[in-house]
């Protein structure tokens, strides 16, 4: 094939990809405010992707909360500030690893299912079959889906800050050999709406990312069981990396407005 | 949206249709006058399914346009594609049942969602639909994975048919079904739209299928109608493809692409 015809074909798809991905991206957006909204299915969704993903965010929160004390200690240690150990894990926790750990949990589990199932409904046609029924399916399929993420991320994620700094309080206490009242003071002192808000924030944000990209994937799904396979597995990937990068984006933009 | 002086019920005219660089459909014209049982013939990759979801709008043409009761269906947006989709039935080849609901919840989905019926009066519909269809209603209290495949299609025939169209689309309705079966549905598929001036369109390479429920029969070939005529006429159409077609042979005009 030729060099230069290989090239234009590459950025064509490419472009035909990125196109096609922000029609999906503002028709989903957009269905928020364009009726039928299925509440219902909403309220579904909130069960499936937030309540059913409490222990697995739960349990990563608490492991997490704990190892930071247990690292940061040893940091602190060396220069005799082993009393800031609380602070750090508490902010730590609430606006870094509380939304990422958590967002990167619900990406393995709920951007996985969501593309496993609506590919799995692309293929067998149940997509197509919802517009002969006159019901579109981005607004009964896609809709419920990221507005349930963006309510339940936030939730999970003020869950997991709690989680996390009590798997902090519960490493220094036990290991470090802090004093239980001191550590808690030490932690309500430094508590402030700031690092909440902004942890909760991300949260939304990768709550929309999540829902959007296993829907993406699953929708443009093709090609039987292997096309769900691999819409699957970018669905995860992509959610992943963009959770990452739009975190190191939010926690610049919050440092600039001094958030 | 042009109206035409046209009687059709369904008109394609000169509907182009390609995925990357592989032409599917290259200009095709086809009418199907109303009540009319027209039946489009085709081998496999032919574009036959293509073709239905051009008209449905699932898929857009390049080019070309689709008049459906005289009015341009292809740039349709809103409320006007709801009310344009309300007109349609289909029955998907795998039957494409919604597999997180029930049974009589699937029959009645275009009557609720579609159409925001009560539940209980659609409940009643679903169920007087799926007697039509020979299921009782045990079959819908339950779950689309526990039926069989013909079971299944009789499902999808009386979703297809709940909210009484005017046009029905068959998607290679007897396909995967056991030649048993595959008369039941033929049946069912004559008994419940006949008499009914439902307008239907099917696609399917079962000609057993295709004599008995076709009013007209067109056969599709690299995304032209190359035939159409009444479903007597197709012993003697004088075309080498159609004869080749409904005869089996692997010899003639008609070439198995077998590299891809």
């Amino acid at each position: 094939m030729n060099f230069f015809a290989s090239i234009g074909r590459t950025t064509l798809d490419l472009l035909r990809e990125i196109g096609r991905f922000n029609i999906f991206a503002i028709e989903s957006v957009s269905g928020i405010v364009r009726p039928p909204i299925f509440w219902p299915l909403i309220l579904k969704q909130i069960m499936r992707i937030g309540f059913y993903s409490l222990p697995v965010v739960g349990l990563t929160a608490f492991f997490t909360g704990g190892v930071l004390a247990l690292q940061i200690y040893i940091g602190a240690a060396r220069y005799g500030a082993e009393q800031f150990v609380p602070v750090v894990v508490l902010v730590g926790i609430l606006r870094e690893l509380g939304p990422v750990i958590a967002g990167l949990m619900v990406a393995g589990r709920v951007a996985a299912a969501i593309a496993a199932e609506l590919g799995t409904m692309r293929v067998t046609e149940q997509i197509d079959a919802l517009t002969t029924l006159a019901t579109d399916p981005i607004k009964y399929l896609v809709v419920p889906r990221w507005v349930a993420a963006v309510i339940s991320l936030p939730i999970l994620v003020f869950i997991a800050d709690v989680i996390g700094v009590f798997g902090g309080y519960v490493a220094s206490t036990q290991s470090l050999g802090f004093t239980g009242s001191i550590y808690l003071n030490n932690t309500m002192n430094a508590l402030n709406n700031h690092d909440i808000a902004s942890g909760l924030i991300k949260a939304a944000f990768f709550g929309f990312i999540i829902a959007l990209m296993g829907c993406y994937y699953g929708f443009h799904s093709k090609g039987g069981a292997q096309g769900v396979g691999s819409a699957t597995t970018s669905a995860v990937v992509t959610s992943s990396i963009l959770i990452l990068a739009t975190n190191y984006i939010l926690t610049n933009i919050f440092n600039f407005f001094s958030f | 949206m042009a109206r035409v002086s046209s009687t059709a019920k369904v008109e394609l005219r000169g509907v182009k249709k390609r995925f990357g660089r592989k032409v599917v459909l290259d200009g095709l014209d086809l009418t199907i006058e109303p009540g009319q049982s027209l039946v489009v013939i085709g081998g496999s990759g032919t574009g036959k399914s293509v073709m239905i979801k051009c008209v449905l709008g699932i898929l857009r043409p390049e080019a070309g346009e689709i008049y459906v009761d005289g009015m341009e269906a292809t740039r349709l947006r809103g409320r006007g594609r709801d009310a344009f989709l309300r007109k349609f039935g289909m029955l998907f080849q795998g039957a494409a049942l919604f597999d997180s609901l029930f049974v009589w919840e699937n029959v009645a989905f275009g009557l609720i969602q579609g159409r925001g019926m009560q539940r209980s009066k659609a409940r009643d519909i679903a169920m007087e639909k799926l007697a039509k269809v020979g299921l009782s209603a045990e079959v819908g209290e339950l779950c689309p994975a526990e039926l069989s495949g013909g079971m299944q299609k009789r499902v999808g025939l009386a979703r297809a048919i709940a909210a009484d169209p005017e046009i029905i689309f068959f998607d290679e309705p007897t396909t995967g079904l056991d030649p048993i079966m595959a008369d039941v549905i033929n049946n069912l598929i004559v008994d419940t739209v006949r008499g009914t001036g439902t307008t239907t369109l099917s696609i399917t390479h079962d000609l057993v299928s295709a004599r008995k429920i076709a009013d007209r029969i067109a056969m599709l070939y690299k995304g032209k109608i190359i035939w159409e005529g009444p479903t007597a006429e197709i012993d003697h159409s004088g075309n080498p493809y159609v004869d080749q077609f409904i005869h089996g042979r692997a010899e003639g005009p008609i070439k198995m692409e077998v590299k891809a």
